[in-house]
């Protein structure tokens, strides 16, 4: 048998995170923000048949960036994960806490024991209720990290500078509108050219919906609310 | 039979499917019941669709009957599947209120999986096979026999099926129903029922032939004017599955009674 390579734990992670982070780091990017009636989702794709965001359950959102065959997978176990819960429990028992910490411990189970991490990020984000409940957003990396965000997130190609700017110019109570606004402002500092309402994928959690929050928002939408259409 | 890794991607068909997955990750999820089970649980009555100019109407009495004693008064047998389709049951109350929660949790896991709704044809198949899982429950007296109506967006038009304990679908063209009552509700239905009525006309006839079942049969509830319970009545249009107003329910109801109490002999 031959002698296995020694490789020190240290730098072997330190390889998988450079390896996970450079293949993040050339995929296109995603904002979430809050507004006055829910959550707001702004993805920066192309396509309208590849979704990067899509509902997971009732007041659940998903969101990945990065290779899209590994998120896709990752989206589908959050679905079951819910609907199993769902169907053996009851509708409200299903949080986006417990599905961020599956995506956590999925990632970073993957991360250790694996050759290859997954190069994802993914975003779990649920919608507050009238009673007072808050809105949830948990941003969950490529290793098993995970963060609860306040009021906005980004994550994706140039996330630190999106970061940098919905700092500097996100405020609380925005109307629909002005959050998509905001949020696609903040796609465009990372581009050098501005994106159209062909380039944006945009989904909400809207709290004044019944039963299932989430909702896509066509293109054509998209253009009425940025002001670039009619 | 060893499968690479990538081809099993391909053969996995039921990766959509809840069902699928339950009986691969959770079978004792399922519903399925034991050997010795007596028919004395309560059983829901009777429930009907027919088709009308925009749709499909569903309605069904607030009845659950066990053996001679009523189980319920208030319980609703017409469910929501999705935002186009609505199931109606009839039989063994308990297997078939489950049966209704795990079809409505298969067509919402299939359109968020895929990303794309079933075609109605698809959901009636899919309804068909889950029957066919309880048969052995149904050989031992839990049948569970439902209706199941939608609009077909693809035909424009609503469409109904029964079925069989077996999980035989047969589609109907006009009208339907289902328990104990089903057979006085049909003939009210095969009198009243006209091609391309207008959905005050289609809420009265459905109305009408419950109130003929209730006046037949004894397990079918007719509508309860002491405590203000009213039949079930939904709507499955273009523009989605719709619960009909209870005090419109009311007023139909009370029209049909008025109406019967001039006619000759009363009823």
């Amino acid at each position: 048998m031959p002698l296995p390579y020694y490789v020190s734990p240290e730098q072997m992670m330190k390889d998988k995170a450079e390896y996970a982070r450079k293949g993040i780091a050339r995929g296109r990017s995603i904002v979430a923000l809050e507004y006055r009636e829910g959550i707001l989702l702004v993805a920066e794709n192309p396509s309208t048949l590849l979704h990067k965001i899509s509902e997971i359950y009732d007041r659940i959102a998903f969101a990945g960036v990065g290779k899209y065959n590994e998120f896709e997978n990752l989206r589908i176990a959050g679905i079951r994960h819910a609907d199993i819960k769902g169907y053996s429990y009851s509708r409200g028992d299903v949080t986006a806490k417990a599905l961020a910490n599956a995506y956590s411990q999925a990632l970073g189970n993957i991360f250790t024991q694996d050759i290859k991490p997954f190069e994802v990020e993914v975003l779990v984000a649920e919608v507050g209720d009238d009673n007072g409940a808050r809105n949830e957003i948990y941003h969950i990396l490529y290793d098993g990290t995970i963060e609860d965000e306040r009021n906005y997130a980004a994550m994706g190609g140039q996330a630190e500078e999106i970061r940098r700017f919905l700092r500097d110019h996100y405020r609380e109570g925005l109307s629909l509108e002005e959050a998509l606004q905001l949020g696609v402002r903040a796609l465009n500092v990372t581009q050098n050219k501005t994106l159209s309402e062909r380039d944006l994928e945009v989904a909400v959690l809207d709290r004044t919906k019944a039963r299932r929050k989430f909702r896509r928002i066509p293109p054509e939408v998209i253009g009425q609310l940025l002001g670039t259409t009619r | 039979m060893t499968d690479q890794l990538w081809q099993r991607v391909f053969s996995d068909y039921s990766t959509s499917s809840f069902v699928e997955l339950l009986l691969r990750q959770a079978p004792h999820m399922l519903p399925r019941l034991g050997s010795g089970v007596e028919a004395g649980v309560p059983q829901g009555t009777t429930v009907l669709a027919l088709r009308y100019r925009d749709g499909v109407v569903m309605a069904g009495d607030r009845q659950a009957t066990a053996g001679l004693q009523i189980a319920s008064r208030r319980i609703d047998k017409i469910f929501k599947c999705d935002d186009l389709s609505g199931i109606g049951i009839a039989g063994a109350a308990g297997p078939a209120m489950e049966m209704a929660k795990l079809f409505q949790t298969e067509l919402e896991h299939y359109e968020k999986v895929e990303g794309d709704n079933l075609s109605l044809e698809g959901k009636a198949n899919k309804l068909g096979q889950m029957i066919r899982m309880n048969l052995p429950a149904a050989l031992q007296g839990l049948a569970v026999i439902p209706i199941f109506a939608g609009f077909d967006e693809k035909a424009g038009v609503g469409r109904l099926f029964k079925y069989d304990i077996t999980g035989g679908r047969y589609e109907e063209t006009n009208y339907d129903a289902q328990g104990s009552g089903a057979k006085d509700a049909r003939d009210s239905l095969k009198k009243l029922w006209r091609r391309d009525m207008g959905r005050e006309e289609a809420l009265r006839v459905a109305l009408e032939a419950l109130f003929d079942a209730a006046d037949e049969d004894v397990g079918t509830g007719g509508p309860d004017l002491v405590r203000g319970i009213f039949p079930s009545v939904r709507t499955i249009t273009r523009s989605g599955f719709t619960e009909v107003p209870e005090d419109e329910v009311r007023r139909v109801c009370e029209q049909v009674l008025a109406d019967r109490r001039k006619a000759e002999g009363g009823a």
